[in-house]
């Protein structure tokens, strides 16, 4: 879990530009970390290649926060 | 100008008359091309023309062949940096006769397997910050024609959804736009009678059929990396026949 949420929040970090302090278990990508909507899209391509992945466009769009990353990876590895 | 070495294309329709001259213009700019289309022989013999060029035939009305080939374009040459959407059918009749069947074949070759390699391409231009689609739609899209009301829904549709993309990828590097040929020399064409052809050729000013080759000259330009602040926008490429 804590691997997982490690990796997730450095690809946050390096997209968006963001402190690293400021990607907590709530924050919202698009409300919190000034993520736009295509932002997003390109977070889940991260997260997809980074974790081997392939994340659906029905669940990606599920996918608002950094808990719910964290939260969906987990779950599918 | 207009130098696209190192750049990978995926381009469809490339067995026909405009895709054949498409695919010239832009590898003697310098770029590799995944040459798509479903008649493989002719694929074959335009391949054998080009020094950097793959053939992957596909048939557009299959969904998953559709969503698999921009991957397989990536694996066949490492990335698709300029999509160009050439392939389209007809099915004409006059609109009251015009069968269910016939208007979505049109709607699903002509438009939504352009929507699904959009989708499969534009995953790695964001990616690399850089892209090119280029899709060519019609004159008759723009003005209607008799017998071709599904085509020209698709055309007319393609300039819809490719303004809508631009809109979405523009702060990626990647722009989106369409090519409207007029009457182009084609085989298709050449079916035409000399009287169909003359009648044609009263309303085009400049008073001749275009060449593939004008066509593949119009790509070349929004495919170039020139043509970086042109997006959402359709070049008509048909002799003054619409000036629109």
């Amino acid at each position: 879990m804590s691997d997982v949420a490690d990796r997730v929040r450095k690809i946050v970090v390096e997209h968006l530009g963001v402190e690293e302090d400021k990607v907590v278990e709530g924050a919202s990508f698009i409300d919190d970390l000034g993520a736009d909507s295509l932002d997003t899209v390109e977070l889940v391509m991260a997260f997809e290649e980074e974790f081997g992945i392939e994340i659906p466009d029905d669940a990606a769009e599920t996918i608002q926060s950094f808990g719910d990353a964290v939260k969906f990876i987990s779950a599918a590895q | 100008m207009f130098d696209l070495t190192g750049k990978n294309v995926l381009l469809t329709g490339a067995s026909g008359g405009i895709g054949g001259a498409i695919a010239h213009a832009l590898h003697d700019a310098g770029a590799t091309i995944a040459l798509s289309g479903t008649r493989v022989e002719p694929l074959e013999a335009l391949a054998a023309e080009l020094e950097r060029a793959h053939v992957l035939p596909c048939n557009l009305s299959d969904a998953d062949a559709v969503n698999a080939l921009p991957k397989q374009a990536v694996e066949a040459m490492g990335s698709v940096d300029i999509l160009v959407n050439n392939a389209g059918i007809t099915r004409d009749n006059i609109f009251m006769r015009m069968s269910e069947e016939e208007w979505s074949s049109v709607l699903e070759v002509n438009l939504t397997s352009t929507m699904r390699l959009c989708k499969g391409a534009i995953r790695g231009m964001m990616k690399s910050r850089w892209g090119r689609i280029i899709n060519i739609s019609s004159v008759v899209g723009a003005t209607g024609n008799p017998g071709q009301a599904n085509y020209a829904a698709s055309k007319a549709g393609m300039v819809g959804m490719s303004k809508s993309i631009a809109y979405e990828v523009a702060s990626r590097g990647i722009t989106v736009n369409c090519i409207a040929p007029g009457f182009i020399t084609t085989p298709m064409t050449e079916k035409l009678t000399d009287d169909q052809k003359s009648s044609i050729l009263n309303n085009v000013p400049a008073g001749r059929m275009g060449e593939a080759a004008e066509i593949g000259a119009a790509v070349l330009y929004l495919a170039s990396p020139e043509a970086a602040y042109i997006t959402g926008t359709t070049l008509h490429v048909n002799g003054g026949m619409a000036m629109l």
